[in-house]
């Protein structure tokens, strides 16, 4: 029971700390669940992540279901969403029924410009973690510049890429498998 | 019978957005048109109001379109936020239903050879893809694209106070001590620079 309520508290923190949706999300998780409660190691959060891309729904919520189901099963996995899905709840209702014109606001504004500095540059340190340890050799190093490139360049959708990116490191594996 | 129409129309969104918070939006912009619970007007600004609050952008439309909804049609508060619980409770269902399908799936079958060959590949992918995001925010938050294409000088490009804090922070998330901080305690800090300077004013 208590590791149930520390999912829900756990991702309800990660919930209520994330600004800027699914990406924004991976520092604190990094911070959360992988260095503070360690249900999760850094290569399997980004598998979560990985799959997250291509399943339906939101990324946050499928990463909370995959940690959740992790540690205690399906009861585990509802916990975990309840808890990323809470705060949004309680945050959007206030705003919906007092706070009306809360985009409007000029400091909010300024502060949200701000925030999205931030959200740059945890990114980049988190992509610096992450790099070190998704790309142990050249041809990974070659996925992930294809990817990359692909993305940011051509807009090649995730849903396309992450199978594709499957199928390659299947491919590239039976190959070294065959030269032993 | 509008809370089992809401149910409907999410659960629909939460199984076909494939993709992130983001690929919610044109499900919610053919769904205001279809059954005229909300404006595109009224959408512009609860995107805003999704991707300037904290908490996955998806979740967040969800709460807001089913508050809107709900608390229009009958002109209720209490009802609107039954509304908001209703919508992100279908949203989230079938990503959750098909995740956990997923993830047991997986648990069978991690050490089989072609499993651990597809996260291979998979792995610097998803680097590549959460990089590839990153790049976008930061065409957003330390650029300005648009005041360039208005002028054509290379130097209006640059935002300099933003860099200038970009440098700033890391620094800071890379010095010994400082960078175990929670992230929050860096947001909040640009946050407060951001209100001080006036960031993107």
């Amino acid at each position: 029971m208590k590791e149930l309520f520390q999912l829900f508290a756990s991702f309800a923190r990660i919930g209520a700390l994330t600004f800027g949706g699914g990406y924004a999300m991976l520092p604190m998780l990094q911070k959360e669940v992988v260095e503070k409660h360690k249900w999760a190691t850094e290569e399997e959060l980004m598998d979560y992540y990985a799959i997250g891309q291509c399943t339906p729904g939101v990324i946050a919520v499928n990463t909370a279901t995959f940690v959740g189901q992790s540690q205690r099963g399906t009861l585990g996995a509802v916990f975990a969403t309840a808890g990323i899905v809470f705060p949004s709840f309680v945050i959007i209702s206030l705003i919906a029924t007092v706070l009306t014109n809360f985009s409007h606001i000029p400091e909010v504004k300024y502060a949200f410009a701000g925030i999205r500095v931030c959200v740059c540059v945890l990114i980049l340190n988190a992509v610096i973690k992450l790099f070190k340890k998704s790309v142990p050799d050249v041809v990974a190093g070659i996925i992930f510049a294809v990817v990359l490139l692909a993305s940011v360049i051509f807009d090649v959708s995730p849903i396309l890429i992450v199978p594709i990116a499957a199928v390659i490191g299947i491919g590239v594996q039976l190959w070294r498998c065959k030269q032993k | 019978m509008i809370f089992l129409q809401l149910f409907w129309e999410f659960f629909k969104t939460g199984l076909f957005a494939v993709g992130g918070g983001m690929a919610t939006v044109p499900f919610l912009y053919d769904m205001g048109e279809r059954m005229g619970w909300f404006t595109d007007a009224q959408l512009a600004d609860m995107i805003a109001v999704a991707d300037s609050t904290p908490g996955p952008i998806g979740v967040n439309m969800a709460t807001y379109v089913g508050y809107t909804s709900v608390s229009e049609a009958l002109n209720s508060t209490l009802m609107g936020v039954f509304g908001a619980l209703v919508a992100t409770f279908s949203l989230v269902l079938p990503s959750v239903i098909v995740v956990l399908i997923v993830a047991k799936v997986l648990k069978a079958f991690k050490d089989n050879f072609y499993v651990k060959s597809a996260f291979y590949g998979l792995r610097p992918a998803s680097t590549g893809l959460i990089t590839a995001a990153g790049c976008t925010v930061a065409a957003i938050a330390l650029l300005n694209i648009d005041l360039f294409k208005e002028t054509g000088k290379f130097l209006d490009v640059l935002n300099i106070p933003a860099l200038i804090l970009a440098a700033v922070l890391i620094v800071l998330t890379n010095v010994k001590g400082i960078k175990k901080l929670h992230p929050v305690v860096f947001i909040a800090f640009s946050a407060i620079v951001g209100i001080v300077f006036k960031f993107g004013a």
